[in-house]
């Protein structure tokens, strides 16, 4: 009976070790290895191969402004996209649950085929409308900080992660919305709202959790994004951290792994510090409820 | 505040959901519409509100035409099934939302807060959150969030369905009493025909979108203007028969079939004369059993339901429903004689499903 009991609980987690056992081994890894000259598996070693052989000389690219740069650039872009995508989002997705309107349905439809859509074949299209707004004035690529919305700007690689990562965030604020009663909306309506304050006091505050899942998902997208920032800002090896990345891989040869490793984690740090604190959240997109919104 | 409502008619796409209802309410007045689920009642209510635009119609607050006022500028207060509060606020702010809206002074809406919540036996609980509540206190904040604007009409959507039968009863009473109080006008949803006779001064019968009846819940008990009331209203439910009337010697009397037949007196004469085939109604308390004379029949069944015991036998090719004293000690394949009180006896048409007997 005990041996029973035992076994029930012993046997999943030792399945769970089991299945993350690579994973974990993999970040272990990666953390030696930016402390090593080199690694002969999971020992560090020097350069003639024996044990031994610490050092903090990967982590020296910490020392070149270059690197803040980049962070800098990374964090705006990742916060660029959040606030642009939760705006947008919270809004569209409300629109769509809530007022019926001619081409609701075929809207819907369409955000959900541009969603499918890979990013890679819309390269090429993309270029040639960010070309395009470059020549629009100040909004091209006179603004501060983010440069514009043009071709080689923050703004352009912001505008363009906007665009693809906004059916998803539509969808789900919609799929939130969704889940908020009619009667909570009508009841605000008779006390006096307006339709916006109504939004905004009653309905938004609902789907906080929605709004939080939605945040830290565009953030962490936004944190990570290559293919775009590669794309369209032409220094790539100065817009982001995995454009810098890349460029590291690319550029030095032999390549030092070891530092690539380091820069790696540098990028990974504040995503699994924010997933440790947020996963609550996150599980709300997959569990989809409103029921913790009180 | 007097309402009217002329025509008023709603379709959703293919299908209408409201049929061209008219009805007045008086100052002051609480009524109650009442139908099945489904019939439009909600419909027609949020219509009043202003969440719905009418397809047709029109709807008179005082003789003005409010068809294109936004619910804010209509000065009603509404209580929802689902309570309707917002639950990320607590008990104060829900109850002074309103207020706030307005934007009244922080001390006026303290003050009324109090007013309310002390009306409504909710003073302790102002710091909650309606998730801390129970349902039946949710409610009363619901309500209170209603009154506290002080609105010239009050609308209801079946605030009840949702709390047990014992809290059920209570609140009947104590919304019939505060509304009488506080002299708003009100309307009142439910599909529950006992809510709507012990609180209503007048009735609105809806059924499918058409109003069926519009008066008051006696006159709706005992002169049922079609069959659909006759079976919707009173319980338990009126006992409904073909029978097939025939005149003999100056006298009419109702065949129910086997030879049992019952004379038809003459207060309920019918409109006009039809010599055969009607529906004729008669509720189980105007059967009386063991009488010395009457129809002799057999129970088939016994239905203990507390304070009488619910009997069904055969009568003539009709299963009847009546009401016995348990006392009686009545068991399945007693014989007893039954006595019917025509005087109380119901007439339909059967094809138009209208009465005989009431316009
Ligand atoms: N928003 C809507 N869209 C389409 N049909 C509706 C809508 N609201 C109500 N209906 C339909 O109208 C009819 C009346 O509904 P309702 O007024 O809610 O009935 P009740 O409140 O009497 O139960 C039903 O057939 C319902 O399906
Ligand atoms: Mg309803």
């Amino acid at each position: 009976m005990r041996f029973k009991i035992f076994f029930s609980r012993f046997v999943p987690y030792l399945l769970l070790i089991v299945v993350t056992l690579p994973i974990i081994i993999g970040y272990v890894w990666i953390l030696i290895s930016t402390f090593s000259t080199r690694t002969y598996g999971l020992l560090p070693v020097d350069k003639a191969g024996r044990p031994g052989g610490w050092t903090l000389s990967n982590w020296s690219f910490l020392s070149k402004p270059e690197i803040w740069m980049v962070t800098s650039n990374t964090f705006i872009l990742a916060s660029g996209l959040t606030i642009g995508v939760v705006v947008v989002s919270m809004m569209a997705g409300y629109a769509l649950s809530r007022i019926k309107f001619p081409g609701r349905k075929a809207f819907l439809s369409l955000t959900l085929i541009l969603h499918a859509f890979p990013t890679v074949t819309l390269l090429i299209a993309i270029y040639f409308v960010l070309r395009w707004i470059s020549v629009i004035p100040v909004l091209g690529r006179g603004l501060p900080i983010i440069g514009g919305f043009g071709y080689n700007t923050l703004g352009g690689v912001i505008l363009v992660s906007l665009a693809l990562q906004l059916p998803l965030g539509i969808w789900l604020m919609k799929g939130f919305f969704d889940n908020v009663s009619w009667d909570m909306e009508r009841a605000a309506l008779i006390d006096g709202c307006s339709r916006f304050r109504t939004w905004r006091e009653v309905m938004v505050p609902q789907i906080r959790p929605g709004i939080a899942a939605l945040s830290i998902f565009s953030f962490i997208q936004g944190w990570g994004s290559f293919i775009i920032p590669y794309s369209y800002m032409v220094n790539a090896n100065r817009a982001t951290i995995a454009t810098y990345l890349n460029n590291l891989l690319s550029e030095t040869a032999p390549t030092n792994y070891s530092m690539v490793a380091a820069v790696g984690l540098f990028q990974l740090l504040p995503v699994l510090v924010f997933y440790i604190f947020t996963q609550k959240y996150l599980l709300s997109i997959f569990a989809g409820g409103v029921k913790g919104a009180a | 505040m007097k309402v009217d409502i002329v025509n008023l008619t709603k379709k959703f796409g293919g299908i209408i959901a409201v049929d061209s209802i008219n009805l007045d309410i008086k100052d002051g007045e609480f009524v109650a519409f009442l139908g099945p689920s489904g019939c439009g009642k909600t419909t027609t209510l949020l219509m009043i509100a202003g969440i719905y635009k009418p397809t047709d119609g029109d709807i008179l607050f005082d003789g003005k035409r409010v068809n294109n006022f936004p619910p804010k500028d209509r000065d009603i207060g509404m209580v929802f099934q689902s309570y309707a509060l917002y639950p990320h606020m607590s008990v104060f702010q829900n109850l002074t939302y309103p207020l706030l809206i307005k934007k009244r002074p922080r001390e006026e809406m303290k003050k009324e807060a109090q007013r309310v919540a002390d009306m409504m036996g909710i003073g302790h609980l102002l710091k909650r959150r309606p998730g801390q509540l129970s349902g039946g206190q949710q409610q009363r904040v619901a309500l209170g969030r209603a009154l506290i604007k002080k609105p010239r009409l009050l609308l209801f959507d079946e605030p009840l369905s949702n709390l047990d039968a014992r809290l059920r009863i209570s609140m009947r009473g104590e919304i019939k009493k505060l509304q009488k109080d506080l002299g708003i006008t009100s309307i009142y949803v439910t599909h529950d025909q006992i809510e709507a006779l012990t609180m209503a001064d007048r009735i609105a019968v809806i059924k499918d979108g058409v109003l069926q009846a519009y008066t008051d819940p006696e006159d709706l008990h005992d002169r049922p203007k079609t069959l659909f009331i006759a079976e919707f209203i009173g319980n338990p439910p009126m006992n409904l028969f073909d029978v097939e009337i025939k005149s003999e010697a100056g006298r009419v009397y109702a065949n129910l079939g086997n030879g049992a037949r019952l004379a038809i007196p003459e207060s309920r004469k019918l409109k006009k004369l039809v010599e055969g085939k009607v529906k004729m109604g008669i509720r189980p308390q105007d059967i009386h059993a063991g009488s010395e004379d009457g129809i002799s029949t057999e129970i088939a069944l016994v239905e203990p339901m507390g304070r009488d015991d619910l009997i069904v036998s055969k009568v003539g090719n009709a299963e009847v429903h009546f009401l016995v004293d348990p006392i009686m000690k009545l068991r399945m394949g007693d014989r007893i004689k039954l006595r019917f009180d025509m005087e109380k006896s119901q007439f339909f048409d059967i094809k138009t499903e209208l009465s005989l007997l009431w316009d």
